[in-house]
């Protein structure tokens, strides 16, 4: 079998892989192409350019060489031609180095456009929702300080409001990530890190710890339930009536390691979040005090 | 801070599981065989003589070669298993405790102790030979540089049996690796086998600094030095100041573990993310550190397999020392989620992002190496042509990831795997193969089969893709790193069952590339001539495999691509026999202290993962009377004589 | 012991310094400023995490608490002094005073021992009142750098002693030399190291 003959097969076939892929790519599987907010739509577009962008030097690297290699083969009567000491051009190479240069610039424009609007509320709102989240081994906690309510392993925000989350951890670092809605952020001990998303529409979102932290990390998932305004209100008060209080010590049980289901609760301690972060490192950072400042 | 008490006995054995005893009984039949055969074949002599003292380039380059194919072996092992776990949704064949430490041990395997030892093999094979040396600079230091990185190779692989294999993720991140969470030694095997052979990659880079540098050939400027040299060099001066920041990450986790300090803890003031930035601080150029001598072998094998110039030779130079400098401002791209701030994540993306353009013109450089040459596809050349392809995908997808808000959706994510597997692989997995294929004849004499060498290339070339680019999809699709198990409802199953497939593919191919080495070493083409790929640079003027001396005579070079120079025109009639005649050669003698002063600090690290500090101590006294011994040593070299050389060269049917 | 194109140089020369006459002493010198190249990284990162760490005192002693102006100001002078001794040393070395040589390696030997005694005794005084390396970050980071530098001092305490053993051995030749030269690039290292921590750590800690 020759080597062209593999060449040609092996493109055939991962142009095959390639359509496969992007069938797929149109499900609704494909949460990091399904964005349900403004947040998961400008990264998604940022994504898109960005391969686009890089298409334009892959394609044509591929393609040259199969044809390279498919004509200057070692054969005895090959007629393309041989210049074993052509090794300099000036214009050749100013092109490649130009390309790559305008593709960067191009590319980090929009990055840095892109990084600056995203540290920014979705919409200009007067009332944003605010809810910290705290991971735990191996669990997620949400409290509410406008509601002053908590949950685990689930969270309900309203829909087509920004929700700012404010993100740590009392456990070795993860990562909130909830791929339609948005990208991921830190959670670390000691520091508060501000995260902000929103869905355009109600529906349930799948998010996931993304950074490793033990032996139960694999089973770290969460819902994002997003309702309608009026929905939350209701939930709110059904959680004030039905569900029971988190004490000091029911805090310190869900400290401990272990793999829960979702919970509820109708209150919690109000400053655990703060003096937990403030325990933890986050007396010495100004910016934990700044963004804790704008939480409660 | 959680309270909770993890203080479990760790019995002193890995018990439990079928699995480990099954390894177990392997290792200890493997052990009871070398024994054998060396004892049966009386070669503990020929052992120690030959290969545990030795001082030569050569030999301790086949030795780094030997042990990366072993760690890659171990490295595969432990993917395959990954691979297998995560077949099929809800599986149960390995669980979470085993599966961390699985991933854990492949991450820093296939790192330390099978990327940079593959890199120091080509190192030390080819640089003095390429640059006309007669060894490196400092022969005694090379030695101990390969013993440092072959017992912290050992101490590593020895908590698989031994305590317990570290399960926090080649990373290491505290305040997951602080003892409250992670109170076994496994992560002690871990801090400590790192630092132990870190200490010798450290030593390899002023070696080969100084080497380079200073012990080139009369004439050879650095402008005419080959490219792999050049690679080798920026790789040098990366390892020169980018590993004491791993040393001290290392050190500084470690007193937190052992004498309770508070540098990355969560209470006491500690500031884990402290840890995060020395560890990539080291990290990011720790991969150009791996990549960059790939470049060179790949750089070397475009000239060579197309009978042609590299084209843009400048260029070249220039590219590899814009990347060595490049890198050391972008580690904080590992980290664009820890919320840095808008201004630090937009710096460090557009310089990573700067990182594709010199890259990228290595690229079509290459390409245009080929272009109006004549290309073989030998087998060097066929891991090469392979490599292109590979890269630009990975380069590309690193482009993407180096947009930060973009990155924000794949952190942590398989698009993440996928990346780094395709530039780690593609680049340095098949620019080492390459290196290999390229240069086995000059080490060994003989030539690796081509029809075994072609199914192991096209197998794993196809298991490759196979196994990774599903993986890009199965990011978007929100599937995170490090989950041992994954539900059926989130449609990731079919692309996993497809990526498990490509790995065991892969897992073929490797054991094809072994049956080929011992099939080639039976019935492989011997290399007569020296000079088997019609080469380039000055190791295929000399006989393979080169004496112990190299050089009978230095050469002179007067231009790049000495030896096809020389070549044309001896075919010109042009030049003159050599006349000069022989010189005694002054050598290093052979030495086993590198070998016990290296086993001293296995001795000591072993004291101290298991806080024995009697045992430590000894290591610890080890190591000083060594140092002292080497300091007070005088007869450290010798001259080979006139007529030794003469009759040397002669057998070769050189003089 | 590199294998050199050819190995002697300028024996005879009497203008190029003895330990530059060998091409292996001359690698070997070279090799060495990679080495403290390579050192002054680490030191760096150290310094590094000294001062994201300073403020962390978790409750505990803090810098401003902790020092002592007369103390550190005294370790300070005796390892300047050291380093003045020590380029005696050289100097001698180079007009073959081999007598002399020996003499100014033991006084740097001896302040570079009153120079640890000193650290010790402040070290031990800390731990003492409770200031131990495990009660803070900043506390673990002040040990360590400074502790990181007394060992090395401490090294080249031994190295010293190790060359004038040697030196008695086989008096002053190439090898002897180089090895002085290179002990004595050693030592003024550690004496820049420690004036970055006299100013980074000491000063700037009791000025807060």
């Amino acid at each position: 079998m020759t080597m062209y003959g593999f060449i040609r097969r092996s493109v055939q076939w991962m142009a095959l892989l390639f359509c496969g892929l992007s069938t797929t790519g149109c499900s609704s599987n494909v949460l990091v192409f399904h964005p349900a907010g403004p947040v998961s739509r400008i990264e998604e577009h940022l994504i898109i350019m960005s391969i686009i962008l890089v298409t334009i030097v892959v394609v044509p690297v591929i393609l040259l060489l199969w044809y390279i290699v498919r004509t200057f083969r070692d054969t005895p009567n090959n007629p393309a031609p041989y210049e074993p000491e052509w090794s300099e051009s000036r214009v050749l190479e100013s092109i490649w180095w130009g390309i790559p240069i305008i593709i960067v610039a191009v590319l980090g424009f929009f990055t840095v456009k892109d990084t600056f609007a995203l540290t920014r509320p979705p919409e200009k709102v007067t009332n944003p929702l605010t809810i910290l989240v705290t991971s735990l081994d191996w669990k997620w906690m949400f409290q509410y300080p406008g509601q002053q309510v908590a949950t685990v392993n689930y969270c309900e925000i309203p829909a087509s409001r920004p929700v700012q989350f404010v993100l740590t951890s009392n456990a070795p670092m993860n990562s909130f990530w909830v791929p339609e809605l948005g990208g991921q952020e830190y959670t670390m001990p000691g520091m508060a890190m501000r995260l902000w998303l929103q869905a355009d529409q109600p529906g349930i979102y799948y998010g996931h710890g993304a950074n490793f932290s033990g032996k139960g990390f694999a089973h770290m998932q969460f819902n994002v339930h997003a309702v309608k305004q009026t929905q939350f209100d209701a939930w709110v008060k059904h959680l004030k009536r039905t569900a029971p209080p988190l004490t000091m010590d029911g805090y310190h049980g869900l400290v401990r390691p272990s793999v829960v289901g979702q919970m509820s609760f109708s209150s919690y301690p109000p400053t655990i979040f703060r003096d937990m972060i403030m325990q933890e490192g986050g007396m010495y950072m100004k910016h934990d005090m700044t963004i804790l400042g704008t939480a409660d | 801070m959680p309270g909770y008490d993890r203080h479990h006995p760790t019995p002193f054995f890995v018990s439990g599981d079928p699995m480990i005893y099954a390894s177990d009984v392997l290792i200890a039949l493997t052990l009871v065989g070398v024994v054998f055969v060396l004892t049966y074949f009386r070669r503990w002599r020929w052992l120690w003589e030959e290969w545990i003292t030795t001082v030569d380039h050569k030999k301790i380059g086949i030795m780094y070669l030997l042990a990366a194919l072993a760690m890659m072996f171990r490295g595969g092992v432990d993917s395959e298993l990954m691979r297998t776990q995560l077949a099929f949704p809800n599986n149960h064949f390995l669980g979470a405790e085993h599966y961390d430490q699985i991933f854990t041990t492949h991450g820093t395997i296939m790192i330390l102790f099978m990327a940079m030892p593959l890199i120091f093999a080509m190192m030390n094979i080819a640089v003095p030979l390429q640059i006309g040396a007669r060894d490196v600079a400092f022969p005694y230091l090379n030695a101990i540089s390969f013993w440092l990185f072959f017992f912290g190779a050992m101490l590593f692989n020895l908590s698989f049996v031994i305590g317990g294999s570290p399960d926090a993720g080649w990373v290491s991140y505290p305040p997951l690796t602080e003892t409250p969470f992670d109170p076994g030694p496994g992560e002690n095997f871990y801090l400590l086998a790192l630092q132990i052979s870190g200490i010798g990659s450290i030593a390899t880079g002023i070696n080969f600094l100084v080497t380079i540098l200073k012990m080139r050939a009369p004439g050879m400027t650095l402008m005419r030095m080959p490219l792999f040299p050049w690679s080798v060099l920026s790789a040098s001066v990366l390892i020169i100041f980018a590993f004491p920041a791993l040393t001290i990450a290392l050190a500084l986790l470690l007193l937190d573990r052992l004498a309770g300090a508070h540098f990355f803890t969560m209470l006491q003031g500690g500031n884990p993310m402290m840890y995060v930035n020395l560890f990539w601080v080291w990290g990011h150029p720790e991969v150009y550190i791996v990549v960059l001598p790939a470049f060179g072998i790949f750089s070397e094998v475009f000239a060579t397999f197309s009978r042609k110039r590299v084209f843009g030779y400048t260029s070249m130079v220039a590219s590899l020392m814009t990347i060595a400098v490049i890198s050391y401002f972008v580690w904080a791209h590992h980290f664009f989620t820890m919320g840095a701030g808008p201004g630090v994540n937009s710096f460090f993306a557009i310089a990573s992002m700067c990182v594709g353009i010199p890259t990228g013109v290595k690229v079509f450089n290459w390409l245009f190496t080929m272009f109006k040459g004549r290309i073989r596809t030998s087998l060097p050349m066929l891991w090469a042509i392979g490599f292109i392809p590979n890269f630009a995908i990975g380069g590309a997808t690193g482009i993407m990831l180096a947009a930060a808000p973009g990155d924000y959706q794949y952190h942590n994510s398989y698009f993440l795997i996928a990346h780094f597997h395709q530039v780690l692989i593609g680049g340095v997995v098949y620019g080492m193969l390459a290196g290999m294929y390229y240069w086995w004849p000059k080490m060994f004499g003989f030539i690796l089969d081509e029809r075994i060498g072609r199914w192991a290339f096209w197998l794993f070339n196809i298991g490759f893709y196979v196994c990774f680019m599903p993986q890009y999809q199965l990011g978007f699709m929100g599937m995170t790193r490090r989950v041992y198990i994954y539900p059926a409802d989130m449609g990731w199953s079919t692309l996993n069952l497809i990526s498990t497939v490509g790995a065991y593919l892969m897992g073929i191919a490797f054991v094809l590339i072994v049956v080929e080495i011992l099939y080639s070493a039976v019935w492989g083409v011997r290399d007569t001539t020296g000079d088997p790929w019609d080469g380039r640079t000055l190791e295929w003027s000399l006989p393979s495999p080169a004496p112990h001396y190299n050089f009978a005579h230095v050469p002179v070079v007067t231009e790049r691509d000495a030896w096809w120079g020389q070549k044309e025109a001896r075919k010109k009639g042009e030049i003159q026999k050599e006349t000069r005649p022989f010189q005694p050669i002054h050598m290093p003698r052979n030495s086993g202290r590198p070998f016990i002063m290296s086993l001293c600090f296995f001795i000591g690290g072993f004291g101290l993962v298991f806080e024995w500090y009697p045992l430590a101590l000894v290591g610890l006294v080890g190591i000083l009377t060594s140092l002292l011994m080497r300091s007070v040593e005088r007869d450290t070299d010798y001259y080979i004589p006139v007529e030794e050389i003469q009759h040397i060269e002669s057998n070769l049917g050189r003089a | 012991m590199a294998i050199g194109h050819d190995a002697v140089l300028s024996e005879d020369d009497e203008t190029t310094p003895l330990e530059y006459r060998h091409e292996n002493d001359v690698l070997r010198i070279y090799g060495f400023w990679l080495f403290i190249a390579t050192d002054l990284v680490l030191f760096g990162t150290l310094f590094a995490t000294y001062v994201v760490l300073r403020a962390n005192t978790a409750g505990g002693p803090s810098e401003s608490q902790l020092f002592e102006v007369p103390i550190f100001t005294a370790e300070t002078l005796i390892l300047l002094t050291s380093s003045f001794t020590c380029g005696l040393a050289t100097f001698q070395m180079h007009r073959k005073k081999h007598g002399w040589l020996s003499f100014w390696l033991v006084v740097t030997v001896l302040l570079g021992a009153t120079f640890i005694g000193l650290e010790l005794s402040e070290f031990i005084t800390y731990a003492t009142h409770g200031a131990t390396m495990q009660r803070s970050a900043f506390l673990s980071a002040f040990f360590t750098l400074v502790g990181t530098h007394g060992i090395h001092v401490s090294m080249g305490i031994l190295w010293m002693l190790s060359i004038l053993y040697q030196l008695w051995r086989t008096g002053l030749n190439s090898t002897t030399a180089r090895k002085v030269f290179v002990v004595g690039l050693y030592w003024h290292f550690l004496d820049v190291v420690w004036v970055f921590i006299f100013t980074v750590v000491y000063l700037t800690g009791v000025a807060h």
